[in-house]
């Protein structure tokens, strides 16, 4: 029988440490919708995804209310637009009429976001995927909970340099479109290389074309818990801190094991999988950053902060891995830095560059995420920056995305607020030197090489 | 069975059990299990009911609870067992 203690100790998780099932997301397939009739394709859009997402948001709001813990988002992902919409569209304003679908029927079964305005082009582009891709400044600045994400590189495939090319140049025109809003637009658009296809988390998040009709994905968090529990075994070596870490990932992903089963349970649709995701907020507390800093370096960014990570990161699979009967999506540590006050502070200290947070992403979930840089970057900078990223990603076999804000009309040293679970982030400096003529060559860089591994 | 932690987190003073055991009674809710301890300075219960009985929704018991904890001064909840099954138990 439960003791008093252990309801306590999760108790405490829940109120003091921001433990909480950061999404169920629903995902959901439209290949069925497909039409050549942009109107009927809207329709049957709207009424597939209305029907099978109508009670997500009550009955996560129960599960929620039953059990004593927050579920922060409730969220749906379709399949990749470009693939459903490529026989109706024959312009970039009629696939941003799909986006403004989505957002309706987001906003009508009341969740937070809707993911999967979304291409995947990592050999090649069809016209479709292209006009896709160059409808995202539109849609994104004309719709609030559309997400969108572009896959331009895989380990199997090599990197499209055509399309990081033409991300450069759209992720710029994005910041352009919401630049009234100091260019959020920016915040929900995800370059990836390896994207997979049962991501539950925004902005990347989209229903892949391996997957079943609908499916219920659900993220955890927990970075408060982590750090408290770390808290308890400063100055131990690192068998001491690794089993800390593995036995709170463990507690940490049961919770959401359960809310996912009771999701598909009630929902009538398969459980697909937990990500076991190290999600921050900007709340206090609730920080990957603090939790580097509770292993031992003074700030995120300091000689140390790779390996820590890397330790981190593989202690949270290694205990949510047992805990849960799946395991996808992004799964690891997610290190963006508007939305993780720690990382904000590192930044604001001087202490973390774009450079080292690049080097962060070799061992890490997921990539450069949530980066506010000057708008006035090149968008060759931006498209050398997400290579960089993609090559990665590409080389070692892991998932890698880059999620960066060029601030229109602000510079190094101001500050940009998105608000919410975004958060808010100091404008860092990015390296000056040209790359036009690498990102100007066109073409596709070859699948590596899977032998000779050094 | 139908399983349900009540934990009941406050200042303590003089009736808060029997005021919680006597609207469990009359809203036909089976205790199954009682116990109490101090953390940090509260007063910390739990208790283990079985939901079985009353003919009350869930979320109606967890509501009047809440209510009748703010009468009294303290900060009652009501979760299903499952979270805490799953959390220590493997």
């Amino acid at each position: 029988m439960i003791n008093i203690h252990e309801v306590v100790e999760t108790n405490e998780m829940i109120e003091k440490e921001n433990l909480d099932v950061r999404t169920i997301t629903l995902g959901i397939s439209l290949l069925d919708c497909i039409d050549s009739d942009l109107d009927r394709l809207c329709d049957k859009i709207y009424n597939k995804i209305y029907e099978t997402a109508k009670d997500l948001v009550k009955t996560g709001d129960q599960i929620s209310r039953e059990f004593g813990i927050p579920i922060v988002n409730k969220r749906i992902s379709v399949t990749p637009i470009a693939l459903v919409g490529g026989a109706a569209c024959k312009s970039s304003s009629d696939f941003a009429r799909i986006a403004a679908t989505l957002d309706k029927v987001a906003k009508a079964v009341g969740v937070n976001f809707i993911g999967g305005y979304s291409a995947l082009v990592s050999k090649g582009m069809t016209e479709a995927d292209r006009l896709l891709i160059e409808s995202i400044p539109e849609a994104l600045s004309t719709t609030e909970l559309v997400c969108s994400s572009i896959n331009v590189g895989s380990t199997k495939t090599g990197i499209n340099m055509d399309a990081v090319r033409l991300m450069g140049s759209i992720v710029k025109k994005t910041a352009e479109a919401t630049k009234e809003k100091d260019s959020l637009g920016c915040a929900k658009l995800v370059v990836f290389c390896n994207a997979p296809d049962d991501n539950p988390f925004m902005a990347g998040a989209f229903h892949g074309v391996t997957e079943a009709d609908k499916i219920i994905n659900v993220g955890v968090s927990g970075p408060g818990v982590v750090k408290t529990a770390l808290e308890k075994v400063r100055g131990e070596n690192f068998e001491v801190l690794c089993e800390t870490i593995k036995k709170t990932a463990f507690k940490v992903t049961r919770v959401g094991q359960l809310v996912a089963q009771e999701a598909s349970k009630r929902l009538g649709v398969p459980f697909g999988i937990i990500d076991l995701s190290l999600a921050p907020t900007p709340a206090i507390g609730d920080s990957v950053a603090d939790i580097l800093h509770e292993i031992g370096v003074e700030h995120a960014g300091a000689p140390g902060t790779t390996a820590a990570l890397a330790l981190l990161n593989d202690q949270v699979k290694k205990g949510g891995v047992m805990a849960s009967s799946y395991v996808g999506g992004l799964s690891g540590a997610f290190i963006p830095v508007s939305e993780d006050q720690g990382m904000i502070n590192a930044v604001e200290a001087g202490a973390l560059s774009l450079e080292k947070l690049e080097a962060m992403t070799c061992v890490c979930s997921v990539g450069l995420d949530m980066i506010a840089i000057p708008g006035d970057t090149k968008d060759t900078t931006i498209a050398g920056i997400i290579a960089d990223e993609m090559a990665i990603g590409m080389i070692n076999q892991k998932t890698t995305a880059v999620r960066l804000i060029p601030v229109i009309g602000k510079g190094v040293g101001e500050t940009v607020e998105f608000g919410g679970l975004l958060g808010y982030a100091p404008i860092m400096p990015v390296n000056q030197f040209s790359c036009d003529d690498f990102v100007n060559r066109g073409g596709r860089i070859p699948a590596p090489v899977h032998s000779f591994k050094n | 069975m139908n399983k349900t932690i009540i934990t009941v987190v406050g200042k303590d003073t003089v009736g808060i059990i029997a005021k919680v055991c006597t609207y469990l009674a009359d809203t036909g809710i089976n205790i199954l299990d009682i116990s109490q301890t101090i953390v940090s300075g509260y007063f910390n219960m739990m208790m283990i009911v079985d939901m079985a009985g009353t003919g009350k929704e869930f979320n109606t018991v967890a509501d009047e609870l809440e209510a009748l904890g703010k009468e009294i001064g303290v900060v009652i909840k009501c979760q299903k067992e499952e979270i805490f099954d799953s959390m220590h138990r493997i």
